[in-house]
């Protein structure tokens, strides 16, 4: 019987397990958490605060997930160490647990910057996990002004998540318009107009450059008063379990299509993982969660045997505010074709025949259409550009072509 | 598995299927209540050139949709795709990456789906018992 460890419990953890359980019905699957919680759905921490969901609800999985799939847990427990020599890993209470093959989805952290000052603030937090979120519930009250640096789409959430429960919310950014991760400024304008329009304040190409107390020194010199502070300012993947190990990391852990790192029976899945973009044509971190779940789920059917590749990683990202809603997919390279008016915008981007990327702001459409023709890489050839552009249908592929893709066999 | 299959070249685009679909889903007793009001269709007709068809979730036995949620609100049970849209929080990424488009808000705006009206009155598609040109079918074709 195959013995498999899992370090992490998040989204790529589960999809590890599902695809273990996919190939191999028996093995025995260890799964080891520093958090003490059941599974539950990462990103939904700021939907919790805004009292869209519960932790009931917020269980990623049903309650006799575990059982159902024969792991033992080993939650409110470290990994330590991982020795590749021997096939174990070592736990913070000194134990070791053997593996035949073993998944690295130990998630990434929250970067704090070297504020100076920063020890002077009591109420500071992150906002990533769940204890964050209940440790942030408890601390914003209706007469507290929030302080959030970073308008990325953690800060922005939790913005959205408080704005009911504050007295008020600002969010600050060295960068100049929100978003800028995934949107260019235009689209981010809209975004931050409905976030404004709902109470949310902006000082954006400026941020806290040091705290005192309760006051922040911004870096054009204003001074802003907060009561709670929240630091979501990036992100960095947890690495360092397996670089210790001497397995190679860049910004992530490093994994092929099949995602294997450079050491035998040593996977990595989700945020912590280094894998191809194929949109990029390059190797980087694709902290979103459907790449974390089937980046997980391939690594667990290659662990127990099997044989999946995931060859068609690209950036997407689903994200509302208040109604309005943003979709972007791919990279935001080549011949751009746009629509817009005043409150919705629309680009994509052609290249070499292929749809590469798109943004789409406040457009009730079926964006997933466009996402399939990037990652399945469909020959623009193949379709009806003018209708393409127009929207997202199924009209765009010829009766054949939509014969076979709805299965029908007529 | 049985599915809902359409014969585009029989398809007269009259949209009977998103009423059968949508009042099949509301609960109601009369159809005629959904007069006059904003329906919620979990199968959408399109119309291109010269060609109209319905379109609604092909129960894919590898579902992106399943994958992707981030409240694991959809799962694939007997070989359905469902949404517990109890846990669904509306964050619109099943449609980002639903390559057909199956998805749709309903009315609180969370997800809704073709879930085969199994589980509602009528018990077997509605869209394929209402189309008045049997355009739409419910068939084993694997």
């Amino acid at each position: 019987m195959k013995r498999y460890v899992i370090i992490g419990n998040g989204t790529a953890a589960v999809g590890c397990i599902e695809g273990i359980r996919s190939v191999d019905r028996d093995g025995e699957i260890c799964v080891i958490s520093d958090e003490p919680y059941h599974v539950y759905s990462r990103p939904l921490i700021s939907y919790y605060l805004e009292g869209k969901t519960d932790r009931e609800r917020m269980k990623y999985r049903p309650d006799d997930f575990y059982r159902k799939n024969g792991c033992k847990t080993y939650f409110g427990r470290r990994a330590v160490s991982v020795d590749t020599e021997n096939n174990r890993v070592g736990l913070d209470n000194g134990d070791w647990l053997p593996y035949d093959s073993l998944c690295c989805a130990a998630g990434s952290s929250p970067f704090i910057p070297p504020f100076e000052g920063l020890d002077s603030v009591v109420n500071k937090f992150s906002f990533m996990t769940l204890s964050d979120a209940l440790a942030v519930e408890k601390a914003v009250t209706k007469e507290k002004r929030v302080l959030i640096v970073g308008a990325g789409l953690i800060g922005l959430k939790c913005a959205e998540g408080l704005c009911g429960r504050a007295k008020s919310v600002t969010v600050c950014d060295l960068a100049g318009s929100v978003l800028s991760s995934i949107l260019d400024e235009e689209c981010a304008s809209l975004m931050q107009k409905r976030l404004e329009e709902n109470g949310i304040e902006f000082m954006l190409a400026d941020t806290a450059a040091s705290f005192d107390g309760n006051f922040a020194t911004m870096k054009s010199g204003k001074t802003v008063e907060f009561d709670v502070l929240i630091l979501a300012v990036g992100v960095r993947a947890n690495t360092k379990l397996l670089s210790d190990a001497g397995i190679d990391v860049n910004r992530g852990i490093i994994v092929d299509e099949k995602m294997r790192t450079s050491a035998d029976g040593v996977f990595a899945a989700g945020d912590c993982a280094e894998g191809y973009d194929s949109s990029l044509g390059a190797r980087r971190v694709l902290a979103i969660l459907p790449n974390a779940y089937m980046q997980g789920h391939t690594a667990g059917v290659n662990m127990a045997g099997g044989d999946e590749a995931f060859d068609n990683a690209i950036p997407m990202n689903s994200i509302g505010f208040f109604g309005l809603h943003a979709m972007t997919a791919g990279a935001y390279d080549g011949e751009l074709y746009e629509e817009k008016d005043e409150d919705s915008i629309k680009r994509l981007y052609v290249k070499d025949g292929f749809l590469k990327g798109f943004m789409l702001v406040g457009r009730d459409e079926r964006a997933g259409i466009y996402t399939s023709l990037i990652r399945d890489r469909v020959p623009l050839g193949e379709v009806d550009i003018r209708e393409m552009k127009k929207i997202a249908s199924n009209t765009i592929f010829s009766s054949e072509k939509r014969r076979k893709r709805f299965g029908g066999v007529v | 598995m049985k599915r809902v299959y359409v014969n585009e070249e029989w398809c007269l685009g009259c949209h009977l299927c998103e009423y059968n679909c949508a009042f099949a889903n509301s609960g109601l007793k009369y159809m005629a209540s959904l007069k006059g009001k904003k329906i919620f269709p979990r199968i959408h007709v399109e119309e291109g050139d010269r060609v109209t068809f319905a379109v609604s979730c092909r129960h894919c036995s590898d579902p992106i949709c399943v994958k992707s949620c981030i409240a694991g609100a959809i799962s694939k049970r007997d070989g359905v795709v469902v949404v517990d849209r109890t846990k669904c929080v509306g964050c619109q990424t099943c449609i980002l990456v639903c390559p057909y488009g199956a998805l749709v808000p309903g009315e609180d705006g969370t997800m809704t789906k073709c879930e085969l009206c199994l589980d509602n009155a009528s018990g077997a598609p509605a869209c394929v018992a209402g189309c008045p040109n049997r355009a739409i079918v419910y068939e084993e074709r694997e």
